[in-house]
């Protein structure tokens, strides 16, 4: 070391000196002593060249990040598990509170704040989704379908989910790891029930499909294409009327406007948190919650963390504390239910802030406008000669669009240059015939720029 | 004329007091028609099937932007974090620069859709690629993957892997066991069971880790793995690990080595040279970016050429003069987490490795062990305080499990009533031991290059101090904290289904019916 570094307050070389002295050691080399000679790497380690100079790293981090374009700079209309949606100032200054970025585990006192908006997060999750029992985040929206089937595995004894044929192959691929292989003994099966050609469960393929064998249904609404399921009620009740659990995936966005699981008939509820203040990050700002009846049967399955009010020694005052922990896999080993560790909690300080800014009038008029810029997007595409879209469908913030002929690899190529980051290519999977993109449309996206996409759509036909 | 402050003798130990707004929960912040948000008029709104429509408004808070933002500011003030002093082990507390999270705050990461085309994406595709080479480097492995979402999600996805290699080989049905040590971390033995295997668990024997005679007893031809960290959590570094790989491999086995503990052996082991397939390194931890109180995480998880094949997709691969996501992968188990991982924090760990460099990093080792061993020194003592496997008189790695059952047993004060005590003078919580606890009362401090000496000295003052007052003043010492946001946590009704609550709307059912009850 040439200098002492800024990060590191002991490279300064008194205190090493101080330190090595009061154990009695010539060099720091004495205290590896564990480490048999042999275990050594001998060479050297080919590194890039330090970069202790804040000012010469800032410059090297922007050159690099300076290489990707962005939703900022262009048009984007990709959706399909991360979206480009508006975050309020307030929640960027909440997750960069210092404090927040650097508590570890702490104590219900130690870090109270943190632990109160923890909780806070999981209220605010139980009063969009009316469900009592909500975990703190999981890793993702598939890790949340993950854990939800196998609690439901666990709850029922059975080993058969259900799942619409159409679904987000991101998310199906992380549930398929879930489900574990045919080989392992508590393998789960997944089976596929129809779309029909609304876009929504075929009930007579659930019909024939579901009996006491099946843990769950699974579905989403909206759906991965962006449909609104009809009738949620009927779809739970089949599920429940067979003794399976009815796990649904909604869009908390979507939850001013479509009707809560819980006041429907769902068992659980599952969905993604980034839509809630988070920035798409390039896929990491994604996180998943986990929501259920606060009945024993539910709370005793939950993998997560959990976080509960209860009242201090002081009369009067409340604090917030772990509950459940035992049954956790820091609790039991693998004696726990599946596992938990470091998950997305940052974020969840920012769904807080962001719930909490909007109120049950900020998410009732984000989902009126999201619906009704979809659905303006969606009949200005459809009128474009060569493109489009089915109507009929009651859709929320995604929708696809077909291609009479263009390739759409080779219609987003010429959107690119164009400023526009097309829809997500959706060609060759489930259900879809031919050429077809699924769009996503936002409160971000105004009606000028719906009209610079159809222009552009029109050029690269 | 009075003293500054900082020449008061006590002034660090009594100055300290938590903030205390008394904030309520901030559903109990609305009021009715504020708002904190608003947007523009929708304009027409397409009807929907009326079964689909919510009927009942969700209950959440009316509030103002500005009262929204000074709550969660109150909150963040009644967390202590790293503002006090924190040497929570095996976490590895580093400093999480500024400059890192400028760089990621900026819409040129933030505001990345991870569908975009790779042309889109070749700042962050370097980034990935560029530190893929550098922990290549560091562990000798020969590929790494970013979509784990933390350490415990990586341990899952070597279970994971574990499933593809020997259903590869037609051998899964029979390879149904994975082999841990009790020193392990839970996430290990869990992720194992999660992903369907059964679980093994060694026993630590003299020298403070199984014996290589034990684990040639647990292994054979249904063993699918093995699965450590070294040095495990009580600085004891396995010697006969390369033996341990050597046994496992001869009976068909992988070796998975859990580096959470990577900061003592830093530049100075390589996993793939001791015999390793696969490891996982902590980016939230080990590599400087934060822990967030538990995440967003990256476990980064990398394996030699024989299972790249099983990774997650996609890879990112060089590709002509740049870089691509590969998903061509008929091998691969597909996405154990949507995309491609925690961009930000794999570009904030790239900058603190960037930042140190080899030497920084071999510097950075020096003084996580020299500082814990200066820790275990003077912790030593300190009257009441052990250590694991005192007879083991070589000098710890990066951190030592300590043991205050000694005055427990004198004062009746346990472990966790000085943890809570020590926050009076600043210092967040100490780590007491992942379950299950080998050595009562334990405690588990770990220095890292990061703390100053006077930092660490302030630390060690103040848990003597407490022990001092727990043989004088017990009472003192069990009702704390005295100086924190709230007072001690009741834990009688947590575990009580009829009054936990995870959320407010239950809190207040369960409130009415106690009411209703009386």
């Amino acid at each position: 070391m040439t200098k002492p570094h800024p990060w590191m307050a002991n490279s300064a070389s008194d205190a090493k000196q101080e330190m090595l002295a009061a154990l009695g050691v010539n060099s720091v080399e004495a205290l590896f002593g564990q480490i048999p000679e042999d275990h050594y790497h001998s060479g050297t380690f080919n590194l890039p060249r330090q970069l202790a100079s804040e000012v010469e790293l800032s410059r090297h981090l922007n050159d690099l990040l300076s290489k990707n374009a962005t939703a900022a700079d262009n048009l984007c209309f990709l959706g399909a598990g991360a979206w480009p949606h508006y975050v309020p100032a307030i929640c960027d200054e909440v997750v960069g509170r210092y404090e927040w970025q650097t508590s570890v585990f702490g104590s219900p006192t130690s870090d109270h704040g943190r632990n109160q908006a923890w909780f806070e997060f999981c209220s605010q999750i139980g009063a969009l989704v009316e469900f009592d029992f909500v975990g703190l985040p999981v890793y993702s929206w598939g890790c949340a379908i993950g854990h939800a089937v196998r609690m439901a595995a666990r709850m029922t004894g059975r080993r058969t989910v259900l799942i619409p044929a159409i679904m987000d192959p991101e998310r199906l691929s992380v549930l398929r790891n879930y489900c574990e292989p045919p080989e392992m003994a508590r393998h789960i099966d997944i089976v596929e029930v129809a779309v029909g050609p609304d876009g929504c469960i075929d009930r007579a393929d659930l019909a024939a499909k579901l009996n006491d064998g099946v843990a769950a249904l699974y579905f989403e609404t909206p759906s991965y294409h962006g449909v609104i399921e009809a009738d949620p009620a009927g779809l739970c009740q089949a599920a429940t009327a067979v003794g399976a659990e009815a796990i649904v995936g909604v869009d908390p966005l979507s939850l001013g406007v479509l009707e809560a699981p819980g006041a429907y008939g769902a068992t659980i509820a599952v969905g993604p948190t980034q839509p809630l203040g988070v920035h798409m990050n390039a896929g990491g700002g994604v996180g998943g919650f986990i929501a259920s009846p606060d009945t024993e049967r539910y709370a005793r399955e939950y993998p997560t963390l959990n976080i509960t009010i209860a009242e201090t020694i002081e009369e009067g005052e409340y604090g917030f504390g772990l509950t459940l922990f035992g049954q956790s896999s820091y609790g039991s080993r693998e004696e726990g239910k599946d596992w938990t560790g470091n998950s997305v909690y940052l974020w969840s300080l920012a769904n807080a802030a962001y719930m909490a800014a909007m109120g049950p009038a900020g998410f009732e008029e984000i989902g009126r406008l999201i619906l009704a810029r979809a659905r303006h997007a969606a009949q200005a595409i459809d009128a474009i000669e060569g493109c489009s879209v089915d109507l009929s469908r009651p859709f929320f913030k995604e929708f696809v669009v077909r291609f009479d002929s263009a390739n759409v690899d080779t219609v987003n190529a010429k959107l690119r240059d164009q400023g526009i980051f097309g829809g997500k290519d959706i060609s060759g999977e489930p259900g879809i015939d031919g050429q077809a993109a699924l769009y996503c449309v936002t409160e971000i996206h105004t009606d000028q720029d719906i009209d610079r996409l159809v222009a552009a759509l029109k050029k690269s036909l | 004329m009075t003293a500054p402050i900082s020449n008061r003798s006590d002034a660090r130990f009594e100055g300290y007091h938590s903030a205390r707004w008394a904030e309520p929960v901030v559903m109990e912040l609305s009021s009715p028609g504020r708002r904190g948000a608003v947007f523009p008029d929708a304009g027409p709104v397409p009807d929907l099937p009326p079964g689909a429509l919510r009927k009942a408004r969700p209950v959440l808070p009316e509030m103002t932007e500005h009262d929204a933002l000074r709550h969660y500011l109150h909150l963040s003030q009644m967390t202590l974090g790293m503002m006090g002093v924190s040497l929570f082990g095996t976490c590895t507390m580093k400093y999480n620069s500024r400059i890192g999270e400028r760089a990621v705050a900026a819409d040129q990461l933030a505001e990345v859709h991870p569908l975009q085309h790779p042309d889109t994406l070749q700042g962050v595709l370097e980034i990935y690629a560029n530190f893929n080479d550098m922990l290549c480097e560091l562990s000798g492995m020969d590929q790494f993957v970013f979509q784990a979402g933390g350490g415990a999600d990586a341990a899952y996805t070597h279970a994971c892997v574990t499933r593809a290699y020997h259903a590869s080989r037609g051998e899964l049905a029979q390879r149904d066991q994975i082999v841990t040590t009790i020193q392990s971390h839970p996430c290990s033995p869990a992720t194992a069971n999660a992903a369907g295997f059964e679980v093994i668990t060694l026993s630590l024997e003299e020298n403070g880790y199984p014996s290589l005679d034990q684990l040639k007893s647990a292994i054979g031809p249904r063993t699918a793995a093995l699965m450590v960290n070294n040095p495990d959590d009580m600085g004891i570094y396995n010697p006969e690990i390369k033996e341990w790989i050597k046994a496992v491999h001869g009976v068909g086995g992988l070796c998975f080595y859990d580096h959470a503990n990577f900061n003592g052996v830093m530049t100075r082991v390589r996993a793939r040279e001791l015999g390793f397939d696969a490891c996982m390194f902590m980016l939230h931890k080990t590599f400087g970016a934060p822990k967030g109180g538990g995440g967003p995480a990256v476990g980064a998880y990398g394996c030699a050429d024989h299972l790249v094949p099983f990774l997650p997709s996609p890879l990112v691969v060089r590709q002509g003069q740049g870089f691509a996501l590969d998903e061509d992968r008929p091998q691969s188990i597909g996405r154990v987490r949507e995309f491609w991982g925690n961009a930000p924090q794999v570009v904030k760990a790239y900058a603190w490795a960037r930042a140190m460099g080899a030497e920084g990093l071999r510097e950075a080792a020096d003084l996580s062990v020299l500082a814990n061993n200066y820790m275990d020194k003077r912790l030593g003592e300190l009257p009441g305080v052990t250590k694991s496997h005192p007879h083991i008189d070589a000098w710890r790695l990066e951190m030592t499990r300590h043991s205050v059952e000694q005055v427990t047993k004198d004062t009746g004060c346990t472990v966790v009533d000085i943890a809570n005590r020590m926050t009076d003078y600043g210092i967040d919580a100490l780590w007491l031991s992942h379950e299950p606890w080998v050595v009562p009362e334990p405690f588990t401090p770990e220095a890292g290059e990061l703390w100053s000496k006077e930092d660490i000295d302030y630390w060690i003052d103040v848990m003597a101090r407490v022990i001092k007052e727990a043989y004088v003043d017990p009472k003192t010492v069990k009702t704390a904290p005295h100086k924190g946001a709230i007072h001690q946590l009741k834990t009688d009704g947590m575990e009580d289904p009829e009054r936990w609550a995870t959320t407010w709307r239950a809190y207040q059912r369960k409130q009415g019916m106690a009411e209703a009850a009386e």
